[in-house]
């Protein structure tokens, strides 16, 4: 009967909602582009995913070049609802997935291909799995960081 | 070109842990034995519910959240027995820490004596939610 939401912070009225297809058919495009850093070692590759990271993070990842690319050839296509999310837990994944491409571009320039391949490994595996199995990173790492790094 | 095994290796790892959390996200795992007390206060003074309560934690983070509370909202709504309680989990680490809550949505099936009879970790299906609501009995003190 009663219903308490008192999670003020997960559901502030005016919450940002995006198409929620966008970021899953951004992050099929991010596994191809990282699958093929991982096997050409290439500092190029990674670097323009950096840039796409960047702008997901900072300006929203509906503003991202893959989310153009679903605007413009994907959507028009598609039929039925459309189901939506909050912007916040996408968002959040392009910031991890920027710190992690970060340090694989600053690995690739400096020549350590161990923590390249490794850094890249780490973002395809969150790439991939939000792409084939609708992986939430953030429910999954935000809650664990947060009870690691902040005293109750 | 260099070596694809490296590729090959994330991904047989990544879609093995992708099956698990495929399967394992959302469903209701019954819990007996060690319980963890929940008081009035853990929940900022709210209510619990007679017969039993959702008690859901949400992060900020978190798409499938959402949709897990429009859920437990709408199950609840015609309920006078059962009570949803939606907690944002950032705000409430020790209770967090104390019932070990790692990923959001998580939600803990509580009976009349607020002890934890089952719980849900991602979100849950409305049948599971529903048969798992109807398992509680009812207290009689």
């Amino acid at each position: 009967m009663a219903i308490i939401n008192q999670a003020g912070a997960v559901a502030p009225s005016g919450v940002k909602l995006i198409d929620a297809r966008g970021p899953r058919f951004g992050a099929a495009i991010t596994t191809f582009v990282l699958a093929l850093a991982l096997v050409t070692h290439s500092v190029v590759v990674i670097a323009f995913q950096l840039v796409v990271f960047a702008i997901g993070a900072f300006s929203g990842p509906a503003k991202t070049p893959y989310a153009f690319a679903y605007k413009k050839f994907v959507k028009p296509r598609l039929s039925g609802d459309v189901p939506t999310e909050d912007v916040r837990p996408p968002k959040f994944a392009q910031l991890v997935g920027f710190g992690f491409a970060l340090v694989a571009t600053v690995a690739g320039l400096l020549g350590a291909t161990t923590l390249f391949s490794v850094a890249v490994s780490f973002c395809l595996a969150a790439a991939f799995l939000n792409a084939a199995f609708n992986f939430c990173l953030g429910c999954e790492i935000y809650l664990l960081a947060t009870r690691a790094f902040k005293r109750a | 070109m260099k070596t694809f095994l490296p590729l090959a290796i994330v991904l047989v790892l990544s879609s093995g842990y992708g099956v698990w959390y495929r399967t394992s996200r959302g469903r209701i795992k019954g819990k007996s034995g060690a319980m963890a007390l929940i008081s009035s206060a853990d929940i900022d003074g709210s209510s619990f519910g007679s017969r039993v309560t959702l008690l859901q934690f949400s992060s900020a983070f978190c798409s499938p959240c959402r949709a897990t509370r429009a859920l437990l909202t709408d199950i609840t709504a015609d309920m006078a027995d059962v009570v949803h309680i939606d907690l944002d989990a950032e705000g409430h680490l020790e209770l967090v820490r104390r019932l070990d809550i790692r990923s959001t949505p998580t939600t803990l099936i509580l009976d009349g004596n607020q002890v934890e009879v089952g719980r849900a970790v991602g979100a849950p299906k409305r049948d599971q939610v529903t048969k798992a609501i109807a398992a509680v009995a009812a207290v009689h003190n």
